[in-house]
């Protein structure tokens, strides 16, 4: 038994960081309608600066947290301005490749400068130790992974759905020409919407720092993972990416405790099975 | 999709592509005989064309941005390779299992993914594809990370010995030339027509009667198993098979072949191989450099150079290449 929760523990853990990402791409591609290929980039790229901050400066983790996402949230949006705004007009496939040429850089340029092993990053002090459940133990930093990328996932959905801003962004996904008419600058909107998912995805990275090995490589093969976990809750809803992401890391880690071997392709045959019975994904509306 | 970034021309036979074409084809044939070039990089070389035309005929004809493809090709290197080790058939039998088994599962494949359209069905291929990298990472045949090596290349016909490079050469191209030949006569054919016209206004032909999705699978059938053929012809050169073929980065690097090259052109996806090839073989020095390159030609095939090498040439001469 105590396997099993540990298993599932870890599977949610998991499921925070697809809904994280997942939440950012479903952000961008409202708005951008590309899927961003620099996702795991900056994902990786987040984990990254909190670890060379630590070693480097002595900032440490709460400080990481607190600034890196934003920073890294503001590169996105000179990323948005400079490569794919001039592509916007085009079919949409350009800038997803873009996209892509940029995570190969990115990500070539940080195995050559950090080689491609793993960078330690110790859990900060206030997190350490456990709690005694009696069934099990219950390790902080899982718990304030799973609680703060909850709460996170929550004030993104009441931003979109509840706020004016929320609204700004609606309207332009529903109808860009129609908003532009009102007044509403979108083209700011859709800066602001990449830096926003771009942000969410950086979180997602220093959040993952203490957890996972910190190498170049991490983000790449987390996303596309995220990639099935967005065609199986179709990307339309930002609700559906939460959902979506955190059942997922818990049926992965149920299949790691009753059958390891699938545990890696769980979530594709679980793909390819929803589009056989719902092409539009468990909460997509329509084709885009 | 919209069609508006693409090449807008009509006219589909053009002479001078036939003459650039025929010409390639016999400057190729001549490599053995003058010696200037190394066969074994052409023929490597050769392999990577027939993929990235096999591609193109995906993403240039029927508008399908496929991120998985890498599958295909590496699923056939990889059934090739194992006909050739453990069953020792002779070199035409396994890359005719090869061949049919790629098909098999592009048709698979393209019955889930076809059903969803433009980004969905470049993440659904992505998925798939990484689904049967973890299979073949797993799977004990494929050797995981070591891969299938040493394994003789065999008679053909029981009667042509393969390890002779004359011999290995001359028959490479000769598949690469049927396979170019059969895509030739795809794109033309009335079959292409309505690929081409899918690409450009999919509700628009729908609306004329064609059914979409059937045409769009087929196109994607048969493109995987043309893929597959370049991917076992890739372990028939090397000897070797292994998981870097069926890895996502072998899907991107199709696509930037093609990028290079010039999507929906004849000649571009060969060209654009030919330039992928030699960037492995002749930057492989520096190392993870080649990745950094990559992406920065990724970029600038985007930003600038949208058409592709060919393609831009194609637009200057106002001719189909």
């Amino acid at each position: 038994m105590q396997a099993l929760y540990g298993q599932i523990l870890l599977g949610l853990i998991n499921g925070a960081y697809y809904a994280l990402l997942s939440l950012g791409l479903s952000v961008i591609f409202g708005l951008l309608k590309i899927v961003n290929f620099a996702h795991g980039v900056f994902f990786m790229l987040g984990a990254l600066l909190s670890s060379l901050l630590l070693d480097q400066l002595g900032i440490g983790y709460w400080w990481s947290l607190l600034f890196v996402p934003p920073l890294l949230g503001l590169c996105g949006m000179a990323l948005q301005i400079t490569l794919l705004r001039p592509l916007q007009e085009l079919d949409h496939l350009y800038g997803l490749l873009a996209t892509f040429g940029f995570a190969l850089i990115v990500q070539g340029l940080t195995q050559i400068a950090f080689g491609s092993a793993g960078l330690p990053y110790a859990i900060p002090q206030s997190l350490q130790g456990g709690q005694n459940l009696g069934f099990m133990i219950l390790p902080n930093y899982r718990t304030w992974v799973i609680l703060v990328s909850l709460a996170l996932s929550v004030a993104i959905y009441l931003l979109v759905e509840r706020t004016s801003l929320g609204a700004l962004l609606r309207a332009s996904t529903e109808n860009a020409d129609r908003a532009r008419s009102f007044g509403i600058n979108v083209s700011g909107l859709v800066t602001l919407s990449y830096g926003l998912g771009v942000g969410l995805a950086a979180f997602a990275g220093v959040l993952a720092a203490p957890m996972l090995q910190v190498r170049p490589l991490m983000g790449a093969d987390l996303m596309i993972v995220v990639f099935a976990v967005v065609v199986i809750g179709g990307m339309g809803s930002i609700l559906g990416s939460i959902v979506t992401g955190f059942s997922l890391g818990m049926i992965e880690g149920l299949t790691r405790y009753i059958y390891p071997e699938a545990s890696n392709t769980i979530v594709f045959v679980l793909m390819a099975l929803v589009l056989a019975i719902r092409p539009n994904g468990l909460f997509g509306k329509v084709d885009p | 999709m919209r069609a508006g970034s693409f090449l807008p021309w009509i006219e589909k036979e053009s002479r001078l592509q036939q003459i650039l074409f025929a010409g390639l084809i016999i400057g190729l044939a001549l490599v053995p005989v003058l010696g200037w070039i190394y066969p074994y990089f052409i023929m490597q070389a050769l392999c990577f064309a027939l993929f990235a035309s096999a591609f193109n005929l995906l993403i240039g004809h029927a508008g399908l941005a496929s991120f998985g493809h890498a599958m295909f090709f590496g699923t056939g290197g990889y059934l090739c390779a194992h006909a050739l080790k453990v069953w020792a058939v002779p070199p035409e039998l396994a890359l005719s299992f090869a061949l049919i088994a790629t098909l098999l599962l592009g048709i698979i494949v393209g019955m889930i993914a076809i059903r969803r359209q433009g980004i969905y069905f470049s993440m659904t291929t992505l998925a798939l594809a990484q689904m049967l990298y973890f299979v073949y990472l797993q799977s004990p045949f494929t050797h995981g990370e070591d891969g299938i090596q040493g394994f003789p290349r065999g008679h053909l016909l029981g009667l042509i010995d393969l390890t002779q490079i004359n011999a290995i050469y001359y028959f490479i191209l000769l598949l690469f030339l049927l396979g170019q030949m059969l895509i030739a006569r795809i794109i033309t054919s009335p079959f292409g027509d309505v690929l081409q016209a899918i690409r450009q206004n999919e509700t628009r032909a729908q609306s004329l009667g064609y059914e979409t999705v059937r045409y769009k699978w087929l196109a994607f059938v048969l493109s995987a198993g043309l893929a597959g053929l370049a991917g076992a012809m890739k372990a028939l050169v090397t000897q070797t098979a292994g998981l870097s073929d069926v890895h996502w980065s072998m899907s991107g690097d199709v696509i930037l072949m093609v990028l290079i090259g010039g999507m929906g052109t004849y000649l571009g996806p060969i060209l654009g191989a030919f330039v992928f090839a030699a960037m492995l073989q002749y930057l492989s020095v520096l190392g993870q450099w080649v990745i950094v390159t990559q992406g920065a030609l990724f970029l600038l095939c985007v930003l600038i150079f949208r058409h592709g090498l060919i393609g831009e040439l194609a637009l200057r001469l106002k001719r189909n290449l």
